[in-house]
């Protein structure tokens, strides 16, 4: 059976059945299709029309995310028919928020940006008026919504419901006025929501914000490091955002398991790394029943180095019992029970996988 | 996990996270998993939502996965045998199970049938409390599946049959052919991020890294010469719950406890206390000064997941990178400087320019581990079983054959909990984990977010049972049981079955692990958390 094929720009390609043509594109290396409600993984709306390509034979311009590839297809993803059309979607977006680069979160990575100056459309003339009223909510700890930058592209609330399923905003009141809300809309604290942060991640403008890395400086004064989670047995892989030593945020990276997804303890949960109840030195407590007193390091490892000896060497190394950690990296639990085993003799050797 | 390695040969998840999505049927027992594991739920949740697949829930608690299952059973706590028995009994009576695999890849299958015969789902409604029609239902609904997921966590092993839930659990899967293909498999979720690795690491009383038997002189010998001593030790260790019992008859004189909080972890925690105090070596390594380290006669400090690097291997057996993000905090130290720090005190000199080094030498001694490196690791992360540079690491386990060769049933009856509610103690005590903090806390309470979501330990109480007791949401309660007792604010939730109170355990101040039961599963040595007898009232 010949595989089914359509025409892209002027070339040929094969496509899979089903497939968008986004989709189509996107494998045969064309990642120029501009896109602002599309998010991976969820329901093709079609609704900001950013993504408009023509079609041979096709009456309008169609929504490349949305429309389905079917055989002998020709489509075009550039031209000045849909520049024009791009273009008016940009006016359009713009015009209905107070768009302010210059002080918002976003700036240097919203794709309304982007796609802005790609487009060269300035915030237009009849855009409201900046005195105008916007929903702002500030009343938790971890995320605040902004809503004079949202383009109501609805990916928060696909996020949610379809790559989290936790089911806690929707679009709401249908019509001009509609804006996503959180159950009977309420503020998120006081909703179903869960904080897992899907919704900022899939936000593409500054309209939804991890409040923690807000005036923490700009995306390219950060430097991204891909990690693991350190708190439940998922291991999701995280993008820490660092800025001048400290962690400014973390985000789901685009790897198995979690392909994008954290939960509320992986996204908001690093607060303890550089809380100041950490411990900065070695602690010793020279007599039974004296202090625990900060000390040298060399103090601290001599003492336990001798100490040990003492206890081995007076019961024996079956007395001894080291236990490794459910927290710790493998190359140190490995190291822990090379030392029980191998340095002082002794097998009592576990960690906490049963609690 | 030993119930597991005994059935399967391996202890570890038999399939992957992804495959969830994929499943035809995905049975929860014993996992609070949209609070424990919320990103495996959401997996869940897409499967049961968006893929139209069937989702049974087996819990006493309403938790939130039961929303999206097709079918809730709300067994009595600690009846999970005798529920999973009489779906054994359903599927073999109706000749639900695959034939051909239980005759080519199982043994012992005439034992099982034997024993399963009397759970009829009218005998194993009078235990559980779930209706006869709804075991049937569940029964049907998983044996008819094409690929079968299980599904479970600490609910399971938390009992003092845990290593019999989990083999139980086991026989189910085996029964109906859902074991070695995609989509299937028994799938125990690891609760902290890597316990799965200081498992595979020989983190153990009984094996080196890659579950190579301490008793096996064979293994030995090959340890010892990789790591250049005369020779170790052929006995097997005590386990951690054994250990500390242990230091009041004299058994154990020092401790090194690296980033471990028995002191509010340990089941009957003020027993672990008093043990630690009469140690004459008290060694605690830890980021913060935990409850534990304020006993210690030495506090290291140690660095954070984020100051180092390093490996975690994740309940689905993939082996990540952990990549150093900022500098070590205050004049702490990663983990294994520290260590090596100690042994070249010692006379047995550990010099590792990095983890790396210390990562080759892991895949030289362990089989498994063998074929990963940190250069792969570059390009995400590998499953193991992974032996060699070419294998591209292992989706599920248990593909043709198991790892013991046959899969192997083992007849179980059950049991009732080693403490059962009465007069005196009236109430079913259940403790847990909430979604918004973690373990002991000495993280998640130390994140301004989720200490605002979850601030302080609340005793999850029925609405029967608050008008039983006169409770309001917000009242101040005494809770008791035989060994101690906590004052926590009461919460009256629709999650809770009556008779039933669920206490999370992350809270120093109010610590659930005051009033559990230290009795162990014989074999895994695993408390038993999930059930006590306990009364309250209002303080
Ligand atoms: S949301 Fe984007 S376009 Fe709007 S102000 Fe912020 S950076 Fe500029
Ligand atoms: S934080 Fe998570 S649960 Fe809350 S609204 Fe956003 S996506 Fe939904
Ligand atoms: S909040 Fe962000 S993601 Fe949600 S509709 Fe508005 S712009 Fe789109
Ligand atoms: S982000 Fe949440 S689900 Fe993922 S590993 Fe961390 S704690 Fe677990
Ligand atoms: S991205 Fe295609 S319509 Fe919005």
């Amino acid at each position: 059976m010949s595989k089914a094929t359509l025409n892209l720009d002027g070339m040929t390609v094969e496509f899979q059945p089903g497939q968008t043509i986004l989709e189509v594109a996107r494998s045969h290396g064309i990642f120029t299709i501009p896109t602002l409600c599309f998010l991976k993984d969820t329901t093709a709306t079609g609704s900001c029309r950013m993504c408009m390509v023509e079609v041979e034979k096709a009456r309008t311009l169609l929504p490349a995310c949305a429309t389905v590839a079917a055989p002998g297809m020709a489509i075009k993803t550039e031209s000045p028919r849909i520049d024009v059309a791009r273009k008016m979607v940009l006016e359009l977006v713009l015009s209905s928020g107070n768009h302010n680069c210059l002080v918002c979160e976003a700036n240097g990575e919203c794709e309304l940006q982007a796609l802005a100056y790609r487009y060269q459309v300035p915030t237009p003339s009849f855009a409201n008026p900046p005195d105008t009223k916007y929903y702002y909510e500030s009343d938790n700890s971890m995320i605040v919504r902004d809503f004079s930058k949202c383009i109501m592209c609805g990916r928060c609330v696909r996020g949610c419901n379809e790559r989290q399923v936790n089911q806690a905003i929707s679009i709401g009141y249908r019509g001009s006025h509609n804006k996503i809300v959180a159950k009977a809309d309420n503020p998120y604290i006081n909703s179903d929501c869960v904080f897992c942060g899907e919704c900022v991640q899939s936000c593409p403008v500054g309209a939804l914000l991890d409040k923690n890395s807000m005036h923490q400086g700009r995306s390219w004064e950060r430097h991204q490091v891909r990690t693991t989670c350190p708190y439940c047995g998922v291991g999701c892989q995280i993008d820490l955002h660092v800025k001048g030593g400290h962690i400014v945020k973390a985000m789901g990276a685009h790897a198995l398991p979690n392909e994008g997804r954290l939960c509320v303890k992986g996204r908001f949960g690093m607060g303890f790394v550089q809380h100041p109840d950490r411990l900065k030195t070695p602690l010793l407590r020279k007599k039974k029943g004296g202090e625990l007193e900060e000390a040298t390091w060399d103090e601290a490892l001599d003492f336990v180095a001798a100490r040990l000896k003492e206890v081995k060497e007076k019961h024996g190394p079956e007395k001894i019992g080291g236990w490794c950690s459910a927290r710790a990296t493998n190359e140190e639990d490995y190291l822990m029970q090379k030392l029980m085993r191998a340095v002082i003799g002794t097998n009592h050797v576990d960690h906490c996988a049963r609690l | 996990m030993a119930g597991l390695a005994a059935s399967f040969g391996s202890g570890a998840m038999t399939n992957s996270i992804g495959e969830l999505e994929n499943t035809d049927c995905i049975l929860v027992i014993g996992s609070n998993t949209n609070e424990n594991h919320p990103v495996i739920a959401a997996r869940i949740k897409r499967a049961a939502r968006l893929k139209n697949k069937d989702l049974i829930v087996i819990d006493p608690r309403k938790q939130d996965l039961v929303k999206f299952s097709r079918l809730w059973l709300r067994q009595v706590p600690g009846t999970d045998i005798a529920l999973v028995n009489a779906m054994m009994q359903v599927i073999i009576a109706e000749k639900l199970y695959d034939e051909a695999y239980v005759t080519e890849r199982t043994e012992n299958f005439e034992a099982l049938k034997e024993t399963v015969a009397k759970y009829t789902p009218e005998y194993a409604e009078k235990i559980t409390g779930v209706p006869a029609a709804q075991i049937i239902e569940a029964a049907r609904i998983y044996a008819k599946a094409k690929a079968g997921s299980i599904v479970y966590c600490m609910g399971i092993t938390q009992h003092t049959v845990g290593t019999d839930n989990v083999k139980t659990l086991a026989n189910l899967a085996m029964l109906c052919g859902n074991v070695g293909i995609e989509g299937g498999g028994v799938n125990p979720l690891r609760g902290q991020n890597n316990v799965q690795g200081a498992c595979d690491m020989g983190g153990l009383p009984n094996v080196f890294s890659g579950y190579q038997a301490v008793t096996d002189p064979a293994n030995r010998e090959k340890m010892a010469k990789a790591w250049g001593v005369e020779n170790l030790p052929d006995w097997v260790g005590m386990t951690m719950t054994d250990m500390l019992p242990a230091i009041s008859k004299g058994g154990i004189k020092a401790l090194y406890i690296m980033g471990e909080n028995p002191a509010l972890t340990d089941p009957d925690a003020d027993h672990a206390i008093k043990a630690m105090q009469q140690l004459e070596l008290l060694v605690v390594q830890d980021i913060f000064l935990t409850e534990t380290g304020k006993l210690a006669d030495v506090v290291l400090p140690a660095s954070s997941f984020a100051e180092k690097d390093g490996t975690f291997s994740n309940t689905e057996r993939r082996v990540s990178r952990v990549r150093q993000a900022i500098h070590p905090v205050g004049q702490s130290r990663p983990d294994w400087q520290i260590v090596c720090e100690i042994s070249n005190r010692l006379g047995y000199p550990m010099n590792y320019a990095n983890p790396e080094a210390i990562f080759e030498e892991i895949r030289l001694v362990t089989p498994s581990y063998a074929g990963i490196s940190y250069k792969r690791l570059e390009s995400g992360g590998l499953q193991w079983p992974c032996p060699n540079e070419e294998h591209p690491g292992t989706v599920y386990l248990h593909k043709d054959w198991f790892a013991k060769g046959k899969g192997t049933f083992f007849a179980i009856d059950h049991k009732d909990p080693a403490e059962m509610p009465d007069a005196e103690y009236p109430l079913y005590l259940t403790t847990g984990r909430l979604l918004y903090q973690y373990h002991s806390g000495t993280m998640s309470r130390r994140a301004v977010g989720l200490t605002e979501k979850a601030p302080e330990c609340l005793v999850e109480l029925s609405p029967e049972d608050a008008a039983k007791y006169g409770v309001a949401s917000g009242d101040q309660l005494r809770v008791r049981t035989r060994r101690g007792q906590i004052t926590a604010k009461a919460h009256i939730s629709h999650k809770a079955v009556a008779g039933t109170i669920f206490i999370p355990f992350h809270f120093a101040e109010a610590s659930a692990n005051k009033l559990t039961n230290a009795a162990l599963d014989p074999v895994s040595k695993i408390p038993e958390y999930k059930v006590c007898a306990v009364q309250i009232e209002k303080a």
